[in-house]
């Protein structure tokens, strides 16, 4: 190996077609009460919502941007749109209805031919609405729900909105989360009745088209007792030369015995601000799977939270962030231990490279009652060369002696040695950088359904092609 | 027979020092033959086998590796490795999170430019590996990872008897074995020569994995040069007596 792998450009042209917004309804650039007026009366708002998106403005003006994290300075919320409806929009559950170029996007994303294979159910968002969402009568049946949130508002599950809608994430929890109330729109509600079974996974997929727009879909999701559900959400948008943001707002509820798997696989633009907020209740003996790959975006700051409220109660988080050039990933997550003998098990691994920057941040919080519980904390970093940055920030606050808590944090290079080996096998230095990186994501990788590990592969692949030279 | 393996004059350097550590090494290896390189610790015989494979950790300084008739001496480990070379590694590295089966299949996948479907190439995989005494499971186990040392070698022979190379360099793939490992290392290694009928150039301190073979030369390697070379009779000559007689009279 006289030669160095040198890095080109990422063709991610795969994701960056985009269509015209011309026709789009839009609101006017900015934050102000009267566009999220607006909003709420485009949305047809119960009174309720629309005080509570109101109130959320002002918590939101009230609230300083975060101090300790990376710098989000180039978002310019007086510049930020936030609200984008795109043309002739109605929510349709036939594919054939679609506009044709919004169909085109989700067709080259793959997203009708893996509900045709493999899926319960799909929702597709584009900008600021839902443009489809369509369940499998089977799974219908069973009496789930499947739907967004802007007719569930309406509809028999009203008062279920009301009850859980930002109850677990609160518009004072930051300043986004502020934000996210004022503007949401769009996303997912999902309810699986008691002891109700999902064989196979629901998916939402989000698409943001218009430039110098905000995404704020609201994912609500109850899984009730002793029933299952795997959910993925997958997002991507093409690349502006202004900023974009994501502020999306996760809530799930999961009930006694019940297990919820959650799956994200992210690839925003390069000019995307993602600042999403996610965070599961977790009731006895019930549990949570967070799967997370987390590929795209300029700046990050992701930190998925599970309350461990029964006794018993359970949650795994595992995670792949992967910071290449121009970006600065602070991912991570939260779990607060708050009844006996419940357990978390957070297994992560970052990797970085052309100078991006990737953090790891987790708090686990044990309370005083918590006792008999266990936390395992194992993060690993991998940098690829000199100008990358890995950072390993864990937090423990531990208030009983009973408890069982373990962390390890390694960072690392690729070895020279492994790369000769797989060279020696026959495969270019290229591919066998290649082949240790997918090797190192494989804890999320191994998690995925087939498809989606395929499509993180791709991924990986894409972030490390380079020229040798 | 014409030499698959021609070494001329070649000088080896560690990448980032001067220390020259092999001398002006002369080796002819004619296709399909047996060779045994033996020497005492320190000789260079692993630094041998790593140049010819390309290892950035050495720097050739002199002379020439003409592989096939082509010349390969300042080649990629990758390029070696498509002309026909493999190397079984003496300490085979772990690489986590790419199970047996994924490697090999994407290394023959590499080799031949051929797409292999999944269920022909495990067909093809599980029986080699019946050969070599591996319990199915190891073909979606992390390469290496957590193999024993008698273990990682059955993986390099199996790697071997998949990518069905011209020539083998075995790095003292006998060493640290017990008897039955040793045995069935040296199966796997007639089967090679059975199968694919290539040569082999075995580094080795121990003779028992070449009891199944028929040596055709025996070069003996002390402090970065050949100093003797015969036929496989030498093999039990130095089994015997060591190899002090040859260390003597190449310094007298």
């Amino acid at each position: 190996m006289k030669e160095k792998t040198q890095v080109a450009d990422i063709d991610r042209s795969m994701y960056d077609f985009r269509y015209s917004e011309d026709d789009a309804y839009k609101v006017d650039e900015g934050l102000t009460p009267e566009i999220v007026e607006q909003i709420s009366k485009e949305k047809n708002d119960p009174d309720w919502m629309r005080e509570f998106r109101l109130k959320s403005l002002e918590i939101y003006n009230q609230i300083p941007v975060p101090n300790w994290g990376p710098s989000i300075e180039g978002l310019d919320m007086d510049h930020i749109v936030t609200y984008v409806r795109p043309k002739d929009n109605k929510m349709e559950n036939d594919w054939d209805n679609v506009p044709t170029d919004i169909k085109d996007t989700f067709e080259k994303l793959g997203i009708p031919q893996a509900e045709r294979k493999s899926l319960a159910g799909v929702g597709a968002q584009y900008d600021s609405e839902l443009v489809y969402h369509n369940v499998k009568d089977s799974v219908a049946e069973k009496g789930v729900v499947y739907t967004d949130i802007e007719s569930a508002l309406h509809g028999p599950y009203a008062d279920m909105i009301h009850d859980h809608f930002m109850k677990l994430v609160p518009p004072t929890d930051h300043k986004f989360a502020a934000l996210h109330g004022a503007v949401w729109s769009g996303g997912s509600f999902v309810y699986v009745p008691k002891g109700v079974h999902l064989d196979f996974p629901l998916q939402s997929y989000f698409r943001l088209n218009a430039k110098g727009a905000g995404q704020f879909e609201h994912t609500l999701i109850i899984v009730d007792d002793d029933a299952y559900l795997h959910f993925i959400e997958g997002c991507s948008a093409p690349k502006y030369n202004v900023a974009n943001l994501h502020a999306g707002c996760v809530e799930l509820f999961i009930g006694k015995n019940a297990t919820l798997r959650y799956s994200t696989i992210e690839n925003w633009s390069k000019n995307m601000y993602n600042l999403n907020t996610k965070r599961a209740r977790v009731d006895e003996g019930g549990k949570v799977e967070w799967i997370s790959g987390s590929f795209g975006s300029h700046v990050s700051y992701l930190y998925p939270m599970s309350v461990l409220a029964g006794k018993g109660s359970r949650s795994e988080f595992t995670s792949v962030t992967f910071a290449g050039k121009g970006q600065n990933l602070d991912t991570g997550c939260k779990v607060v231990h708050a009844a006996p003998d419940t357990s978390s098990y957070v297994n992560t691994r970052s990797i970085s490279k052309d100078g991006g920057i990737s953090t790891f941040r987790s708090a686990v919080t044990i309370a005083e009652n918590a006792t008999g519980s266990k936390s395992s904390v194992s993060c690993q970093s991998l940098m690829l060369d000199d100008i990358s940055r890995s950072d390993t920030i864990p937090a423990m606050d531990i208030r009983t002696s009973d408890a069982d808590v373990g962390h390890e944090a390694k960072i690392g290079r690729i070895s020279d040695e492994v790369v000769f080996y797989l060279m020696s096998r026959g495969m270019s230095e290229e591919d066998a950088r290649a082949l240790i990186v997918s090797g190192f994501a494989d804890n999320v990788g191994k998690e995925l359904p087939l498809e989606y590990a395929v499509e993180m592969n791709n991924l990986i692949q894409l972030e490390m092609k380079g020229a040798i030279g | 027979m014409s030499d698959i393996l021609q070494v001329k004059g070649l000088k080896v350097k560690l990448a980032d020092e001067d220390t020259e550590i092999l001398h002006g090494i002369d080796l002819n290896v004619g296709a399909g033959e047996v060779h045994v390189l033996m020497g005492p610790n320190g000789a260079g015989k692993s630094t041998l086998g790593s140049s010819l494979m390309g290892d950035p950790r050495y720097r050739i300084t002199d002379g020439k590796v003409i592989f096939d008739g082509q010349e390969i001496t300042h080649e990629t480990t990758d390029k070696i490795a498509k002309a026909g070379i493999f190397m079984s590694f003496q300490n085979p590295v772990e690489v986590p999170g790419v199970s047996v089966a994924n490697f090999i299949r994407t290394a023959v996948e590499n080799k031949t430019g051929e797409h292999i479907k999944a269920w022909d190439f495990m067909k093809d995989l599980k029986k080699t590996m019946r050969v070599l005494d591996m319990d199915p499971s190891y073909a979606e186990r992390d390469l290496n990872v957590g193999f024993s040392g008698g273990e990682k070698k059955k993986a390099e022979i199996l790697q071997l008897l998949m990518l069905k190379p011209q020539l083998a360099i075995l790095d003292e793939t006998d060493s640290g074995l017990d008897v039955d490992a040793v045995r069935t290392v040296s199966a796997g290694i007639e089967e090679y020569k059975k199968t694919v009928g290539g040569a082999l150039l075995i580094i080795t301190h121990a003779t028992r994995i070449l009891e199944s073979l028929k040596v055709d030369k025996t070069h003996i390697l002390a402090d970065g040069r050949i100093i003797a070379e015969g036929d496989a009779s030498m093999v039990d000559d130095i089994n015997e007596n060591g190899f002090e007689k040859y260390l003597n009279s190449s310094k007298s």
